[in-house]
């Protein structure tokens, strides 16, 4: 079992749709997130590209916030998603240092807070709230070990990066270009 | 310089890393999900209502959500909805912080002048306010005619609110979202096709091989359906193209963008028209079998060449032609699309009649991928006694025959005549507004502003301390969406549908329903013949019964799909489909514009370019707000709190502006904005025009997110081109300067 989310940035039109989506369903206290968009123009007028990417925590298979973690709060659970277990958190705040991607902030209870795949979802069979509510359908999420899921269909036929290759970290979140 | 990518779009105020936190209260995520099978969300431990979203005009129907506690938590798509299926775009998601709103109007209130002669207002009962209320428009009523009463509506309170003023003698019922926003191409449309496009538009984008967008831009514009349907249209590998001054986000994901100089697209579209013609790249045999006034439009095109084009759109030649051939190869299953705010410069319906021909040359009219022929269904109103006949209404007091082909009450209209300048004995004397901010909806707010000082009296029902309160005698808190029953949704689509609205909660603070605001009112004011419902449940349950559903079904459901009563969605070798024109054939050449006294053919003519140093202000929408309605929401306010106004880097050199820098906008008139708006350096704008949101620069204080956050575009508008076929107000004539300082800061 190997979770990742594959989304389209061809078809992503950096509505945010995903970040409130997030925001509600997971109680993200207002000013936060754990999801957001970043939008990047190359080029000059009229010869433009604009990459359109909602980003998160990539659940690297090999995360430098988990390895840095004095207490043991970040940890892997199946799927290979990295999670918090907040009271063991003492917010020391090394995972937020670490991360390449800066996908963690500090919650005002006192903790790191982070994507989490929305675990909570699936395991009730749903998709996360983020690739649920997304009006373009650009985000595609499921097991990487079964050829059949979604994201291992949408991964073969498609060409696609990641973020930060050269950090090592082994992202399970695919950008689709 | 991971923090400086999530800056690029400040999509939120992140905490630095490296931040010292505060005390341990830890509070773990609790699990809120149960197992369930409806729907891709839970859960359902919880009670689930349905309702449709009030955020926008899309009203896409959804579920609410509530936590253990019973307080709203989240509102979620409804599978059912074709508008949705399933997927609320952003302000739908974020449409709980309407609810969650602290500065939500909270009470009645009414004006009062102190002993010092300064208007506060006073906090009032429910039945002291609605005593004032009925007093003062029976007042106006006897003294003018309850013609003189005007509602301004947007959204779903005016249903309730109509019989009310019809019942008193009124017919001006005006809404922004004719002569503001869509009129131009309903009217083009049923000059062409002898049907207007209405809500949500027919447009067949899923199926489409090739979407137009001239001015539109639909994932900025979060007008769900298309945007998910244009998404589909993507992975299918349809090309788009479109056309703006600026490289919106669907410009990024199109196969051509064509960065038109302002206010030309007229030129642009009787060009593409002339290639099509030229070419016979025309579908023959639907031009034939369904179109009049082919030749005289032939000769009308015939000049009209690329080369001609260049020189005034500055789009070259070779991009005209094979924009034009690729449109042609995807016939039938092409779209070029309408657009919905479509009143830019004054001569809105003939550029949307060219948009209506190129697609009858096309025949994307009535064909999979271009138009899909839509199917209404009507649900019975509860039974009320007939209406009395208004003996006058605004059109008696604005220069006569002006704007003989607008299909609505013109916002506009109502507003001239309420001007002083109006004939006395048939000026409209009070107002009633309903979910609209007139000072920000409408270009020219000092127009607005001097017909509501003329007022004799101004009801404003409202969920939000909007400007227009401002100028209001009495102000009555309506509660939210989500804590209302209202008007059924009807709408037309592929399949008809209609969807229930329904409290997910009490109402908060004093505030109440507009059933009940207009079911007490119409008491105090003997209206009861017009409101012989209890409760809008009993009304509700008495018009779905009429339809074969009833409230109790549709609270279960949400949305319920009709079987389609007219025929199939797309022409086929034997249908016979009916025009309703003048001809009974699509009219290329417009006989009811001919009869008007307008030109049956469109014409390019040139507008006004903008003076040295000044630039065209094009504004638009951000995929995160609606209007100015939104720009409190705090969920929405956490996505993007300000606008900022887009400067091509040559300009921003010339000028010595810096990214973030904080400007005034200063137009043709001398107007200068309230507040500064902050520059946005980028390439994705022509030199020649500057681009901002519209909808920000609040200017009351009681707004605490949203007061002096960016800059009001319709600040700026006050060169209004004045649409003479419909009325529409033609807001892109304006031009823009900086302006680094100014002399005083304005207070609420």
């Amino acid at each position: 079992m190997r979770y990742a989310m594959a989304v389209d940035t061809k078809k992503c039109v950096g509505c945010a749709d995903c970040v409130v989506a997030c925001q509600t369903e997971n109680n993200v206290p207002i000013g936060y997130c754990r999801d957001w968009i970043v939008e990047v123009t190359d080029g000059t007028y009229p010869q433009l590209e604009i990459e359109i990417r909602s980003e998160r925590c990539n659940h690297c298979d090999n995360s430098p916030c988990v390895r840095c973690c004095p207490t043991g709060a970040s940890h892997y659970v199946e799927g290979g998603i990295v999670k918090v277990t907040p009271h063991e958190c003492i917010g020391c705040g090394a995972c937020i240092t670490s991360c390449p991607y800066d996908a963690r902030y500090g919650h005002p209870d006192g903790y790191v807070d982070k994507c989490t795949f929305c675990d909570h979802r699936i395991q009730d069979g749903l998709q996360p709230a983020c690739v649920s509510v997304c009006p373009t359908k650009c985000m595609y999420f499921g097991d990487l070990d079964d050829a059949n899921s979604e994201v291992s269909k949408v991964l073969k036929k498609r060409k696609f990066k990641t973020l930060i290759p050269q950090a090592g970290t082994k992202p399970q979140v695919y950008y689709l270009i | 310089m991971a923090q400086k990518r999530r800056d690029f779009i400040k999509i939120s105020s992140l905490s630095a890393a490296g931040l010292i936190f505060g005390a341990q209260q830890l509070s773990s995520a609790t699990k809120i999900n149960s197992k369930s099978k409806l729907g891709d969300f839970g859960p359902l431990d919880t009670l689930r209502t349905p309702t449709y979203c009030e955020v926008c005009f899309w009203k896409c129907a959804g579920w609410v959500y509530k936590d253990k506690e019973g307080n709203i938590k989240k509102v979620v798509g409804n599978d059912d909805d074709p508008n949705c299926n399933g997927r609320l775009c952003p302000r739908g998601t974020g449409g709980v912080g309407m609810y969650h709103d602290e500065d939500r109007l909270k009470s009645p209130l009414i004006r009062v002048t102190g002993k010092d002669g300064k208007q506060t207002f006073r906090e009032a009962s429910w039945d002291e306010a609605l005593d004032l209320i009925a007093k003062k428009l029976k007042a106006v009523q006897s003294k003018y005619g309850g013609e003189s009463l005007a509602l301004f509506s947007h959204g779903s309170g005016g249903s309730f609110l109509k019989p009310i003023l019809k019942g008193m003698g009124s017919n001006n019922f005006p809404a922004p979202s004719y002569a503001q926003c869509k009129g131009p191409r309903e009217v083009a449309f049923s000059t062409t096709f002898g049907e207007a496009l209405h809500s949500p538009e027919p447009t067949d984008i899923r199926d489409t091989r090739c979407l137009v967008l001239i001015g539109s831009h639909i994932g900025e514009n979060m007008h769900n359906g298309q945007v998910q349907e244009m998404s589909d249209a993507i992975d299918k590998g349809a090309a788009i193209i479109t056309v703006d001054p600026r490289f919106s986000t669907a410009a990024s994901k199109s196969k051509f963008w064509l960065p038109i100089k302002p206010s030309t697209d007229i030129a642009l579209l009787l060009t593409w028209i002339h290639e099509i013609i030229e070419n016979e790249w025309y579908d023959k045999n639907y031009v034939e079998k369904y179109t009049y006034g082919f030749e005289q439009l032939k000769a009308h095109v015939k000049n009209y060449t690329p080369e001609w084009a260049y020189g005034i759109t500055t789009i070259k030649p070779h991009v005209i032609r094979e924009t034009a051939r690729e449109m042609a190869n995807a016939s039938p299953a092409v779209i070029i699309h309408p657009g919905r705010h479509t009143t830019w410069y004054g001569d809105d319906t003939q550029r949307l009649r060219a948009v209506a021909i190129l697609n009858a040359l096309l025949g994307s009219w009535g064909r999979r991928g271009g138009f899909y022929i839509p199917d209404f269904t009507s649900v019975p109103s509860f039974p009320s006694a007939p209406f009395p006949k208004a003996e006058w209404t605004w059109r008696d007091a604005i220069e006569e025959g002006k704007y003989p082909l607008s299909g609505s009450d013109l916002s506009n209209g109502v507003i001239e005549a309420s001007l002083p300048t109006a004939p006395e004995d048939k000026r409209v004397r009070a107002w009633v507004v309903n979910g609209t901010n007139l000072p920000m909806t409408m270009p020219d707010t000092k127009t607005t502003v001097e017909a509501m000082k003329a007022l004799e009296f101004l009801v404003v029902i409202d969920t939000m301390p909007m400007e227009i309160t401002g100028y209001a005698d009495v102000v009555l808190p309506e509660c939210t969406y989500l804590e209302r029953y209202d008007a059924l949704r009807i709408l037309p689509g592929r399949f008809p549908t209609i969807a229930l609205r329904m409290p997910a909660t009490e109402p908060k603070y004093n505030s109440k329903p507009d059933s009940w605001i207009a079911k007490e009112l119409s008491k105090k004011l003997g209206l009861d013949q017009y409101f012989q419902w209890e409760t809008a449940e009993e009304m509700l349950d008495w018009q779905l019964k009429q339809v074969g559903s009833s409230l109790e079904e549709m609270k279960r459901i949400g949305v319920k799909q009709l079987p389609r009563a007219f025929g199939e969605p797309y022409f086929s070798e034997h249908s016979e489909p009916e025009f309703f024109t003048n001809t009974g054939k699509i009219e290329l050449y417009s006989t009811s514009l001919a009869a008007a006294g307008f030109d049956p053919l469109p014409k390019y003519t040139p507008h006004m370019e903008p003076p040295e140093g000044y630039y065209h202000l094009n504004y638009g929408r951000t995929p995160q707000h609606t209007f100015s309605r939104t720009a409190n929401n705090p969920n929405l306010t956490d996505l993007k709190d300000e606008n900022a106004v887009w400067v091509n880097p040559k300009v921003a050199k010339q000028w010595g502006l810096t990214n973030g820098q904080p400007i005034y906008l200063e137009n043709q008139d001398g107007v200068v904005t309230d507040f500064p708006i902050k520059i946005r350096v980028t390439e994705r704008i022509r030199f020649d025009s500057v681009y901002m949101v519209h909808g920000f620069g609040h200017n009351n204080k009681k707004l605490s997110r949203a007061f002096g956050k960016g800059a009001s575009d319709s600040q700026l508008i006050t060169r209004v081109l004045v649409d003479p076929v419909m009325g529409g107000t033609g807001m892109r004539g304006n031009f823009v300067t900086f302006r680094f300082e100014k002399e005083s800061e304005v207070t609420s």
